[in-house]
């Protein structure tokens, strides 16, 4: 880690935001349940995202299809959890979490499969053309979640929380959901891993190396081409997993699910700077934060929030807070 | 074994609708120094770009150590130990010049793993190199990414040196450093292939010499002949060395 060259500005953001409403909001336990739901947001919506900055990043691919792994991913969920139906019926949190590894773990291994697929059919023969790429992706999501109606119906699909996760922790007068408190160790999860491999290991190196300036990678004797596919393959089942997470968190799904998530995770992608995980962590935290604090504070402008959040920081970092160099 | 290293017969490269190279034959003999000289748009980088594999040859054949690479791919190309520095230099702003260094070892996982002894060797000939060890590349100076740009290509043993224009937007004093710095990879045996608009740079380094026009080589020699000649370098280059 290269603490030297570390701007730590940006890190500042998500305290400052939480401390700046805690005056608005009036009572610390209110503040303290929805700074937990919003970090729990924040952490779902970055293990959606970080998956898409590394692809937009490294592959320079506008992926509009993401939103359909999210959906994939929840789908696989509701299949596997209603086959462990004793497992999750009961109170105990590690039975629980026997049941729902599996799920989650199901969930990436078809979403990731499947992003080969996406990778090798729909979005290989548009490299390099935007345009092209967004009305693809746009057309693969449509075929996607129709496939997903064809396998588990259009409709509704309830995905309860297991037993051991229903229910809160109470601190005081504030009450913390369980499921939050899980949604935001699985994030904390996925982001040491990310950060690990992306800090300490050579394919992480030539991660940010091709994400920088994928021509010189070759130019030094690597197959970026190989690279696509991992990252395809590791950012779709990330989504797949951020699908899992987030279909708990609703407790239930639809097929169009990932398109409604997608807007914001574009929204985080911005905020954080387009290839950075980084900053994709800290727009997910903030962009959970204000969906929370709004919705308590001015519920008529919360839909609006996170557009306003986007302009702001744009404003100050038009490249959002941790641009990518030769970007 | 060829006297040249590197031989490009013929070779015509297009970008979109636009004929750059028209036939380019150029060989580079093995152990020297070669500049490749021209007016701005002569196609001296196009030409680096296209032995990369960069850019495709429409036409031609390029050899390397007598095989022909004309259609390889530009990873399998610098696997053959032909390292390229380009233009702009190609650092990995936001990566430490240790994590730039690292990423050309191809043979090492880790900077544990990097060769020491050549390690030193390159921290001698830049110290900058070894100063910014642990600094985020974007943050230095042009020289000092001139000189992390070079450290990376050679971090390993490579045959063929190609560097687009190493002198570009560089102080006296650095241009110096990199003379000195490309004469001591030169006497290590490595080839060097380097394209230069400055003059006195390129005197200083070069043997031999080729010059480029409108996509075509219309002069191949020895530097010192071009040196000698005040006419030749007039209706070459438009001046005089």
């Amino acid at each position: 880690m290269n603490w030297r060259g570390l701007d730590y500005k940006p890190l500042v953001l998500v305290p400052l935001l939480a401390l700046v409403v805690l005056p608005f909001i009036g009572s610390a336990s209110t503040w303290l349940t929805l700074t937990v739901a919003g970090l729990a947001m924040g952490m779902i919506i970055f293990i959606i995202a970080s998956g898409l900055t590394l692809i937009f990043g490294l592959m320079d691919v506008l992926n509009f299809g993401h939103g359909v792994f999210i959906a994939l991913g929840a789908f696989v969920a509701t299949s596997v959890l209603g086959l462990m139906a004793d497992w999750t019926g009961s109170g105990e949190l590690w039975r629980n979490l026997v049941a729902v590894l599996p799920a989650m773990l199901a969930a990436m291994l078809v979403a990731g499969a499947l992003g080969i697929v996406f990778e090798r059919f729909l979005v290989r023969p548009v490299y390099g053309n935007h345009l092209k790429q967004i009305l693809i992706t746009m057309g693969g999501a449509i075929i996607g979640e129709e496939l997903i109606k064809v396998v588990w119906g259009p409709q509704q699909i309830p995905l309860p929380l297991p037993a051991g996760m229903q229910g809160s922790w109470f601190i005081g007068d504030a009450a913390v959901e369980k499921y939050r408190v899980v949604a935001v160790v699985v994030g904390l999860v996925v982001f040491a891993g990310l950060a690990w491999v992306l800090a300490r290991t050579k394919v992480g190196l030539l991660i940010r190396a091709g994400v920088q300036d994928r021509e010189m990678v070759e130019a030094l004797g690597y197959r970026i081409r190989r690279l696509f596919i991992g990252v395809v393959v590791v950012g779709c089942a990330l989504a797949g997993l951020g699908g899992v997470m987030w279909g708990l968190y609703q407790q239930n799904v639809i097929p169009q699910m990932g398109g409604q998530v997608l807007i914001l995770i574009f929204i985080v992608l911005i905020i954080g700077g387009l290839g950075s995980t980084g900053g994709a962590l800290i727009g997910a935290l903030l962009v959970g934060l204000m969906a929370n604090y709004t919705g308590f504070l001015l519920p008529k402008v919360a839909l609006f929030s996170n557009i306003a959040l986007m302009v702001a920081i744009l404003l100050w970092r038009p490249q959002g807070v941790y641009a990518v160099g030769n970007r | 074994m060829s006297e040249n290293l590197l031989e490009l017969s013929g070779v015509h490269t297009h970008i979109g609708a636009y004929h750059i190279l028209h036939g380019v034959d150029l060989a580079v003999p093995r152990g020297q120094v070669t500049l490749l000289l021209g007016r701005n748009g002569a196609g001296k980088t196009t030409t680096l770009r296209t032995i990369m594999g960069l850019w495709r040859a429409s036409q031609g054949r390029i050899a390397f150590n007598g095989d022909d690479i004309t259609r390889l791919d530009t990873p399998r190309i610098a696997q053959l130990n032909i390292a390229y520095v380009p233009e702009n230099m190609g650092i990995f702003a936001d990566l430490t010049v240790k994590e730039n260094l690292l990423l050309a070892a191809r043979g090492s996982s880790t900077a544990a793993h990097m060769d020491n002894a050549r390690l030193s060797w390159i921290f001698d000939m830049f110290p900058a190199v070894d100063r910014f060890w642990n600094y985020p590349a974007g943050k230095l100076s042009g020289g000092q990414k001139q000189m992390v740009a070079v450290a990376r290509a050679i971090v390993e043993p490579r045959d063929l040196l190609i560097v687009d224009e190493p002198s570009k937007g560089l102080a006296p004093a650095i241009i110096n450093n990199m003379i000195a710095a490309f004469s001591q990879l030169k006497k290590s045996g490595v080839t060097i292939l380097l394209v230069e608009q400055n003059i006195h740079f390129a005197q200083r380094l070069g043997d031999t010499v080729a010059v480029m026009d409108n996509g075509r080589v219309v002069h191949a020699g020895s530097m010192a002949q071009l040196a000698e000649d005040e006419e030749l370098q007039q209706s070459l280059l438009g001046l005089a060395l």
